[in-house]
């Protein structure tokens, strides 16, 4: 087992040196850099003065030489400072952002988990049953609504109609500590953690019930019940660890997918998270933060990735020995 | 024939109803009895309802198909009768079962130990350590040297011999008085099949248990079987001790099996002797099911279909040609 994850590891290394080549190359191919803008702004301004700047910043170096610049001084963690907020790096930008983003994306997770599973197993217990064609109608529906619009609803209904939830941030009252704060946080994460974890149920619901109708029809399960187990020793033990298999596979591929709507959510939401921040930056061509994000995203996709490999292989004792 | 029969069934019909309500006959009123300690084989090609008729007697029949009919009676107890909670504790513990693909009828997530004592705990009040000094036991009656390591390696760590070995140590475990073994040994390599065949005869005379034995190789009926079963299309066209049927064969059915078995004398082109396929199960012909395909059809042959006769002492046959 621990050859299979160091084995794993190591193919994660190449990976990330490909991440940040893309990173790089992407934002190098996007027009402009932070100065044009600036000079079309303010016409008063001697094209001279930017060109000045560009050269302080290292802007007309040859390319491998400003990569080797931007990657080398990353892995320390220093990503430069914001163009747009003076005298900020990036790094302190980033930051208390990449907390809330993360707790927003595990909560979101937990929420999808919690609904998705038990569904996909009742509905693949009763096939064609009320429910689970309700289950099914229900998750094609939330597929089929885009994140932002249901994001709106729930504000509209819950927040602003109820007044249950706060529509937007993540503290009430800043500078608080303690329990109470923390219960605070978890509130607001309410409306945008639905909204979230909700995009991804239906997907979580239609593999869970199609890998537990699966399994439920095959030789192991038989043998099971032909030595005498009971239908919850059946479903619980035989079944449910054999079918969360490839549902760890898909949290893998899904974390992207999370990540993404992520960004969308927290702007539905004015959610302080990556998201929110990543938009503002795009926008104002502020490149250290937008490269920064960039790559802390794909490290979480990689490394969300990595751990479904190492969860996959201590569910799976195929993986383990070979 | 003094004594009672372990397992008695009557009048069993187990159909499968299927799309557009076509119902597929596939064990169509059998008879049949086991005594303790006999090895009763069930031959046919496939399709003639062997499996359906094991799985009967096990109530684990699932959707589409249902039990419709008959009584299924072990030790004067109706096992048709029987709540879903009373079989689980007849299954793996009165009555045991192997299969046919040893490859996949293991849970691939749990050591082999696991499964067997999870076997063990379930019918028998023994502890942990207990149940798992069994399994080792178990596993070493049923070959494995170094049993004390197998409990802990997982099935795909075994070979499709040693896991078939692992599925009958697991299926002993409790003493049944009955096993069912649905073509125990065809999935396996031609050397290792008999090890398989001799290794439950082996179980069965220390045990005491009798074996229904499912199988399409009538060489396997002729060395390990006492009494035989030869069904067609979900009904038994033929039932007799295991002599008879090869010195005094009476269906052309049975003929036609005989035929088909490669032997020294014959030529080999008469391999495969009948002609034609068994017919799906939601279509038999009107009269005898076996006259789309009979040698000596007549025409009373197709109009009803002739019942199970016993026309010689312990010798039961569903054939025209014998009433
Ligand atoms: N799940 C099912 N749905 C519909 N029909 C079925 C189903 N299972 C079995 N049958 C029907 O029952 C008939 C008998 O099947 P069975 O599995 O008992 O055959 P068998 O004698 O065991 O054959 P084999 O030698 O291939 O194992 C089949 O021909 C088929 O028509
Ligand atoms: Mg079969």
């Amino acid at each position: 087992m621990y050859k299979y994850i160091i084995r794993r590891i190591l193919v994660f290394i190449p990976m990330l040196f490909a991440l940040t080549v893309i990173v790089f190359t992407l934002a190098q191919l996007a027009p402009g850099d932070a100065l044009t803008g600036q000079s079309l702004a303010d016409p008063n301004v001697d094209p001279e003065v930017y060109e000045q700047q560009r050269e302080a910043l290292g802007l007309n170096d040859p390319l491998p030489v400003q990569y080797w610049h931007w990657v080398s001084s990353a892995a320390q963690g220093d990503f430069g400072d914001s163009l747009v907020f003076n005298g900020r790096t990036v790094m302190d930008l980033i930051e208390a952002r990449f907390a809330n983003t993360l707790y927003l994306g595990l909560f979101s997770l937990f929420i999808t988990i919690i609904v998705s599973i038990p569904i996909g197993i009742y509905s693949a217990r009763r096939p064609y049953s009320l429910l689970d064609y309700g289950a099914t109608g229900f998750g094609f529906l939330g597929l089929a609504i885009p994140n932002f619009f249901f994001g709106l609803i729930a504000i509209y209904f819950l927040s602003i109609q109820l007044g249950w939830f706060p529509a937007q941030g993540t503290l009430s009252s800043p500078g608080a500590a303690g329990f109470g704060s923390f219960l605070d946080r978890l509130h607001h994460m309410v409306l945008p953690g639905i909204t979230l974890g909700l995009a991804g149920t239906a997907t979580y619901m239609r593999y869970m019930r199609s890998e537990v109708l699966d399994v439920l029809g095959s030789d192991y399960i038989r043998t099971a019940r032909a030595k005498g187990m009971t239908e919850n020793s059946v479903l619980y033990k035989h079944t449910l660890r054999n079918a969360l298999i490839p549902i760890i596979t898909l949290m893998g591929f899904e974390i992207g997918v999370l990540l993404s709507g992520a960004v969308i959510t927290e702007q539905v939401f004015q959610y302080p998270g990556l998201g929110t921040l990543f938009i503002s930056s795009v926008t104002n061509r502020d490149f250290p933060v937008v490269m920064a994000i960039a790559l802390i995203l794909g490290v979480l996709i990689l490394i969300g990735n990595l751990l479904a490999d190492i969860f996959y292989s201590i569910v799976d004792p195929r993986i383990r020995y070979d | 024939m003094t004594q009672n029969p372990l397992l008695d069934v009557e009048g069993l019909k187990t159909y499968f109803y299927l799309e557009d309500n076509q119902v597929a006959k596939a064990v169509d009123g059998v008879d049949f009895y086991i005594n303790p300690g006999e090895t009763l084989a069930i031959v046919g090609e496939s399709g003639s309802g062997k499996s359906i008729t094991s799985l009967s007697i096990m109530q684990l029949i699932n959707k589409p198909g249902k039990i419709i009919d008959g009584t299924i009676t072990l030790e004067e107890e109706n096992l048709l009768k029987k709540t879903g909670k009373q079989m689980s504790k007849i299954r793996g513990n009165d009555i045991a079962m192997i299969f046919q693909e040893p490859m996949t009828a293991l849970n691939p997530v749990y050591t082999i130990g696991n499964q067997i004592m999870e076997t063990i705990r379930k019918h028998k009040n023994v502890s942990k350590k207990e149940a798992q000094e069994r399994a080792i036991e178990l596993l070493r009656v049923v070959g494995f040297p170094r049993a004390e390591e197998i409990i802990n390696e997982y099935p795909h760590q075994l070979s499709g011999g040693m896991r078939q070995r692992a599925m009958i140590a697991m299926a002993i475990s409790c003493e049944p008085k009955l096993l069912i073994a649905d073509e125990p040994s065809t999935a396996l390599d031609v050397t290792i099949q008999a090890q398989i065949l001799d290794l439950l005869a082996e179980m069965k005379e220390r045990l005491d248990m009798a074996i229904l034995l499912i199988t399409h190789d009538l060489g396997v009926v002729a060395e390990y079987a006492d009494r035989v079963l030869v069904m067609y299309g979900g009904q038994i066209v033929e039932e007799t001790a295991v002599e008879q049927i090869f010195e005094n064969t009476k269906h052309p059915y049975t003929t036609g099996l005989l035929d088909s078995l490669p032997s020294l004398e014959k030529d080999m082109k008469r391999l495969g002797a009948i002609k034609g396929t068994v017919p799906p199960a939601h279509s038999f012909p009107k009269g005898c099911r076996f006259s789309s395909r009979c040698p000596h059809v007549m025409e009373r042959c197709l109009e009803s279909n002739p019942d199970l006769n016993e026309v010689e002492s312990n010798h039961k046959v569903r054939c025209y040609l014998y009433n």
